[in-house]
């Protein structure tokens, strides 16, 4: 199945990017994903390995089990206000 | 209850016009404002970049619950991304409520939970003409987040 995922502010700078399709097996959770993601090396290895993550946009824990067509986004720290 | 993301700047009198309802006794309004300084740095001025979806999601939830909370529907927040200058309005919160407690209460709530929860941030320029994320710096956010209102 296939995801979307989503990088802002400073993990956009990091990794040149804003967003990137990913695919991954069924049953994949927000952890596995991270540690695909991070697994590929480079500026991607430097992301949190527990981040902030939103599913759909709500903040989600890292045994969320994603579904073909989910939006991740990584969500740095947050400077509101 | 109206709550907003804004790229144009914020009007302190349009936000508290005809808030109040004719049993509201107190009508508050908080203005979060670009400084000059942070951790001991001159600022010149603050990029604001949001998951606008999902942060204007948010700030209609924090506002609702605010709303079930000090028990007013007469709530305005509005939160202004892109380029602001220092002295400019960031951040408004107005509530209107029968007594001043409950809107001390309500306007403290949402700044408090906004600062939390909010999917926005800022990127500080400096005088000196360099620049870099608050709380998410180099160390991609691995370093903990520090406010400006």
């Amino acid at each position: 199945m296939q995801i979307r995922i989503l990088f802002f502010a400073s993990y956009r700078d990091l990794l040149g990017r804003g967003e990137m399709d990913l695919n991954i097996p069924d049953g994949t959770t927000v952890s596995g994903m991270t540690a695909e993601i991070r697994g590929r090396g480079g500026a991607f290895a430097t992301l949190p390995p527990y981040p902030v993550v939103a599913v759909n946009q709500d903040y989600a824990t890292e045994d969320r089990i994603l579904e073909d067509g989910d939006v991740v986004a990584f969500i740095p720290p947050v400077a509101g206000g | 209850m109206e709550t907003a993301l804004v790229r144009e700047p914020i009007s302190p009198e349009q936000m508290v016009a005809e808030l109040p309802s004719s049993g509201d006794g107190a009508c508050l309004l908080f203005l979060g404002v670009v400084r000059d300084h942070n951790e001991g740095r001159a600022v010149s001025g603050l990029d604001y970049e949001a998951y606008e979806g999902m942060a204007e999601r948010t700030l209609a939830v924090i506002a609702t619950e605010a709303s079930d909370s000090f028990g007013t529907d007469r709530i305005r927040v509005l939160h202004r991304i892109g380029a602001l200058k220092v002295g400019e309005v960031s951040t408004a919160i107005a509530v209107a409520t029968p007594h001043r407690g409950e809107a001390y209460e309500a306007s403290r709530y949402i700044i408090e939970e906004l600062k939390k929860r909010l999917p926005i941030w800022k990127r500080e320029h400096y005088v000196e003409g360099d620049s870099h994320w608050v709380g998410g710096g180099g160390e991609a956010g691995m370093e903990s987040g520090e406010g400006g209102a």
